[in-house]
């Protein structure tokens, strides 16, 4: 499933730029090209420098992959189709999802490496930054729902989604959108692997299977990321048509989340770290706290939450 | 000269703070060529740069000692290239001034034509890379990078036509150009430069309406107009500062005082100017390429014979320097004749080996993203640059 997301980027990606993508991997279209990249990757020499610290660098990409892997398991994919549906599911997602930091440290600081030191610098600046707008955009739907549980939240979607809501719904779901982009790294946005200042960023020293783990996580914290907006705010699996279409919906839904992230990766240009980090603190911050108390005023006027 | 703004040399001073310094190139994503700038570092902020050139040196004034005035024009195209119309142009030139070389009014017209194409062809490029060093291979940037690769194709496809070659043409020669244009040619130029007039409609309201695009490029790397002019800037970066200086006006050569066309100035001296100033240079080059089409002269295309041996150019004993408005600059060629088949002394002016000296003048105190959105900004060519 994560692998084959790569694919839908790549092929959505090479049709803005006038181009087709993979293809001759598989056909029709290439489809096999992410088994074939998978192992590739497996396949490569492993290669750790010799001034490493090995027990970090080793250790990196699992501790990176385990919370980008976790926080699957909060996802209802349907009312009765998840792992645990925690009473304090999003909770549980945003902490867990903050989590990758420490595993994005590891790597920079482990490869004894001048950029990869950088980057991982930038990744803990980003991180703080973003993380509490992040935060504070899930919040709106979880106030409007008045439960943590992601299946009440999804179920109180019933009569109307949360995206629906005039102006704190759209706004929430845009500041929910330019944090899920910054906390996944992704341009413009991208400042800590940012290719053509740092090489690779964090993960520049990584060959082989170990940089297939990271990618694999980043991959897998963008998709659980769409899922999650795609849960407070587009209905998660309330849709037209029988129960058993949920889950159908559901992914269509994630699916519409994940390009919408694409098409901006793909069209702007990355922004300066000083210039993210006043975009956070001095706009996004700021409109998040707002947002969020013009939906806790709501719910008061409205005599308490949805569900 | 003690406090001349060109011999300042800049770093800054921040109080007790540990310092990193780091290599960014030769072999680096965003290393325009082979360039390496060792940066000193206090966290994000670069505090000085020392820049390192010479990785590419392939003796080409020593080259163009050992060949003739008929084996050079095709090696002097490497040295810019990116835009080696110009650079061969400018050798023939230097060429024709030193021995009184007539050249037919058809040739210096075909001369025009394929500079501005050429023009046209190099901008790209430099629209591309940059975008991709400020955006990365993996974002935005290498959209841009895709489409501007795109409409340069078009251009080497003409150019493929019309010499044989798609990078390296050896298009002139001493006393006019060594092709015509083949039939059916000027119509698929028109289509060609009609269509990218309308591409860069499409490049302009990509990036100028793109707020992130603003933020990087407005206020980074400001060249003031005094600095331009003691650094000896040229091209597109000095019309940035708000140098109103080009050659095709200022010393017209190859008739280029029949065309009407404008010189871009932009006063702000910023990455956005140097942009600016480029996007309204793609305009022009298209017009002056249409102006080409529709004026081009009959006649013969050389004053000379086409190549039969590899001496049959001899210059009379003298010297000159002549210059022409390369895509990055000016571009000059000085030659000594001693009346042989060969220069007795060849000098090249590189226009990026000029304007990269301005590089450790408006670095220091930007930040490492800065670094790559002013070098593509610079736009350096390093087959010029070490020559």
């Amino acid at each position: 499933m994560v692998t084959y997301v790569t694919l839908l980027e790549r092929k959505f990606a090479a049709r803005m730029q006038s181009r087709i993508g993979p293809y001759y991997v598989g056909w029709p279209h290439g489809w096999l090209q992410p088994i074939a990249d998978a192992l590739k990757l497996m396949m490569k020499e492993d290669i750790v420098p010799s001034a490493a610290d090995r027990w970090v660098y080793n250790l990196a990409p699992i501790a990176f992959l385990v919370p980008c892997m976790l926080i699957f398991a909060t996802i209802p994919f349907a009312p009765d189709l998840g792992l645990a549906d925690l009473n304090i599911g999003v909770l549980f997602f945003l902490a867990v999802s903050s989590l990758e930091i420490v595993g994005l440290f590891m790597g920079g600081w482990g490869s004894h490496n001048k950029y990869a030191l950088l980057s991982a610098m930038r990744a803990v600046n980003q991180i703080i930054s973003y993380d509490l707008p992040f935060v504070f955009a899930a919040l709106i739907p979880v106030v409007l729902a008045g439960s943590l549980q992601m299946s009440v939240i999804a179920g109180a979607q019933r009569d109307l989604w949360f995206v629906a809501y005039p102006v704190i719904g759209q706004l929430g779901f845009l500041a929910f959108l330019v944090a899920t982009i910054a906390a996944e790294n992704r341009v413009p946005f991208d400042i800590l692997e940012a290719e053509s200042e740092l090489v690779a960023g964090f993960r520049v020293e990584y060959s082989g299977m170990k940089f297939a783990l990271i990618q694999l996580g980043e991959y897998a914290h963008m998709l659980a990321s769409s899922f999650l907006g795609a849960l407070l705010f587009l209905g998660a699996w309330l849709g037209p048509g029988p129960a058993w279409l949920g889950p159908v919906w559901f992914l269509l839904k994630a699916m519409l989340v994940f390009l919408v992230v694409t098409w901006v990766r793909w069209s702007f240009v990355r922004i300066r770290v000083d210039q993210i980090l006043a975009v956070s603190w001095k706009l996004l911050l700021p409109a998040t706290l707002l947002l969020l108390l013009a939906t806790a005023f709501l719910v008061v006027l409205r005599g308490g939450a949805v569900a | 000269m003690a406090d001349s703004e060109a011999q300042k040399v800049i770093e800054l001073g921040y109080g007790g703070n540990e310092r990193l310094v780091m290599n960014m190139g030769p072999q680096h994503p965003s290393a325009h060529g082979v360039f390496r700038a060792i940066l000193t570092l206090e966290g994000e902020t670069v505090v000085a740069v020392d820049a390192v050139i010479g990785y590419l040196h392939r003796c080409h004034e020593k080259l163009g000692e050992m060949l003739t005035y008929v084996q050079y024009p095709s090696i002097a195209s490497k040295t810019d290239y990116v835009a080696a119309m110009t650079a061969e142009l400018a050798y023939v030139s230097a060429v024709e001034l030193v021995g009184k070389f007539e050249v037919p009014k058809r040739a210096q017209y075909l001369r025009v034509l394929v500079a501005e194409l050429q023009r046209i062809a190099s901008h790209c490029l430099w629209l591309g890379t940059w975008c991709m060093d400020m955006g990365g291979a993996l974002g935005g940037g290498a959209t841009v990078f895709l489409y501007c690769i795109r409409e340069r194709e078009l251009v080497l496809d003409l150019f493929e036509s019309l010499t044989g070659a798609r990078l390296l043409y050896g298009f002139h020669q001493v006393g006019g150009t060594r092709y015509d244009l083949p039939a059916g040619w000027a119509q698929k130029c028109r289509e060609t430069i009609e269509f990218i007039d309308t591409r860069v409609d499409e490049y302009e309201a990509m990036l100028e309406e793109n707020a992130f695009f603003l933020v990087r490029t407005q206020g980074v790397g400001v060249i003031s107009k005094v600095l331009a002019q003691e650094i000896g800037l040229s091209g597109p970066l000095a019309r940035g500062s708000g140098l109103d200086f080009d050659l095709r006006r200022a010393a017209p050569y190859s008739s280029y005082q029949d065309f009407d066309f404008k010189v871009p100035i932009e006063a702000a001296g910023d990455c956005y100017a140097r942009y600016r100033v480029r996007m309204v240079e793609f305009r022009e080059s298209i017009k002056i390429v249409r102006q080409v089409l529709d004026g081009l002269p009959e006649g013969p295309i050389s004053s000379r014979p086409g190549v039969k041996s590899v001496g049959q150019v001899r210059v009379p004993k003298g010297e000159g320097y002549a210059r022409v408005e390369g895509a990055r600059g000016e571009i000059g060629f000085y030659i000594v004749s001693d009346g042989g088949a060969k220069p007795y002394r060849m000098k090249v002016r590189g226009a990026s080996f000029s304007n990269l000296a301005v590089l450790p003048h408006i670095i220091p105190g930007c930040k490492i993203a800065d670094v790559v959105a002013i070098m593509g900004s610079v736009d350096p060519v390093f087959g010029e640059v070490d020559r």
